[in-house]
């Protein structure tokens, strides 16, 4: 049971992750974490011998439960990236803050002067 | 000593909701230092600080929306640079910082003996008394930030410093946000820039009140520790 909704689920995340590809919601930049992990996971629960293997291996008793594992990873190092890019955007925007003050008070400044001879 | 109108010198004074205060200090800083030019910094204020800037005869930049402290320190340097400035000496809005001492401040640049020059209320003969938990903390600060640098920082939180353009030109690219005073310390160490104190007497404030409440003092103490051991690591 656990295993169809996993593959359902992949599945639909697979459907969603394409259509906003598509229709440019999401850049393929991020895009390809994404599938990376939708790639990872249907693997795991189509191919549930594999996942009994490793499970047993790395001594799992539930095999699903390293699904979760699997999935938790991924999202963490998602998470983390998504920090990253938080991070520049913040910088890129307060950079950019600093430059329009500056060229605010320049075009005020012109402006003025233009204004001044009439 | 060189003349001083030999130098460009930028008077930047950061402000978020000072118009009580800033009148006056932007009247007794260009009293104490008719060459130089004063630049005020609004950062995002809702009050009239900008319109009272104005009126009393500042350069005025005016951040769209509040960014900080450091942010707007930085918008300051980087004005400097574009305009050519030799000399950037940063003052506190809230009239707790001497115009009559800027001469001080800057004297050290102008004769070439280092790049950054803080102006601190526990050299000589201030009269400075802060709070028993603020004492601790400056203490504190003052201790490990000079243990970094090897070399005696007594007041590590004051905002009245000056920087040379050397220093300009490193801060501009890289001012830290969050504790700006602390962290640019142990930045400007990294890159090996000449860091010099020189004793001031700061009044009282004459409005508005300070970032830091004694409550606070302990989590923020933790916080700037946190941010130096993230320079510390950070590459510059």
């Amino acid at each position: 049971m656990i295993q169809i909704i996993a593959i359902i689920t992949t599945l639909v995340f697979l459907v969603l992750v394409i259509d906003f590809i598509r229709r440019g919601l999401l850049k393929e930049k991020y895009a390809v974490l994404w599938l990376g992990f939708i790639v990872v996971i249907a693997i795991l629960a189509i191919w549930k011998n594999l996942l009994d293997m490793i499970a047993m291996r790395v001594g799992i008793a539930y095999s699903p439960s390293l699904l979760f594992l699997v999935a938790f990873i991924f999202i963490l190092l998602i998470l983390l990236h998504y920090s990253v890019v938080i991070s520049v955007l913040t910088d890129r925007n307060k950079r950019l803050a600093q430059e329009i003050t500056i060229i605010k008070s320049r075009l005020e400044e012109t402006i003025g002067k233009d204004s001044q001879p009439k | 000593m060189q003349p001083q109108t030999e130098k460009k010198v930028l008077i930047i004074i950061p402000a978020y909701n000072e118009e009580v205060s800033i009148g006056a200090v932007i009247d007794d800083v260009r009293k104490a230092m008719p060459t130089a030019t004063v630049l005020v910094v609004d950062d995002g204020s809702s009050d009239n600080t900008s319109a009272v800037a104005r009126k009393h005869g500042a350069k005025l930049l005016a951040h769209t929306f509040n960014m900080g402290i450091g942010a707007t320190v930085q918008t300051g340097y980087k004005y400097a640079l574009l305009h050519n400035y030799d000399i950037a000496v940063q003052v506190d809005a809230d009239g707790q910082h001497p115009p009559a001492q800027i001469k001080e401040l800057i004297k050290p640049i102008i004769e070439g003996r280092a790049n950054v020059v803080i102006g601190s209320r526990f050299l000589g003969q201030g009269d400075y008394k802060p709070s028993l938990a603020r004492g601790v903390g400056i203490a504190i600060f003052s201790k490990i930030v000079s243990i970094i640098l090897r070399e005696e920082i007594t007041d590590t939180t004051s905002g009245f410093r000056a920087v040379d353009k050397e220093a300009l030109k490193f801060l501009e690219g890289c001012y830290p946000d969050d504790y700006p005073e602390v962290e640019a310390l142990v930045l400007l160490h990294k890159k090996r820039f000449a860091i010099m104190e020189v004793p001031v007497t700061m009044a009282e404030r004459q409005g508005g009140k300070s970032s830091i409440t004694t409550g606070k003092s302990a989590y923020y103490m933790i916080k700037v520790l946190l941010a130096i051991m993230v320079d510390l690591i950070k590459k510059v």
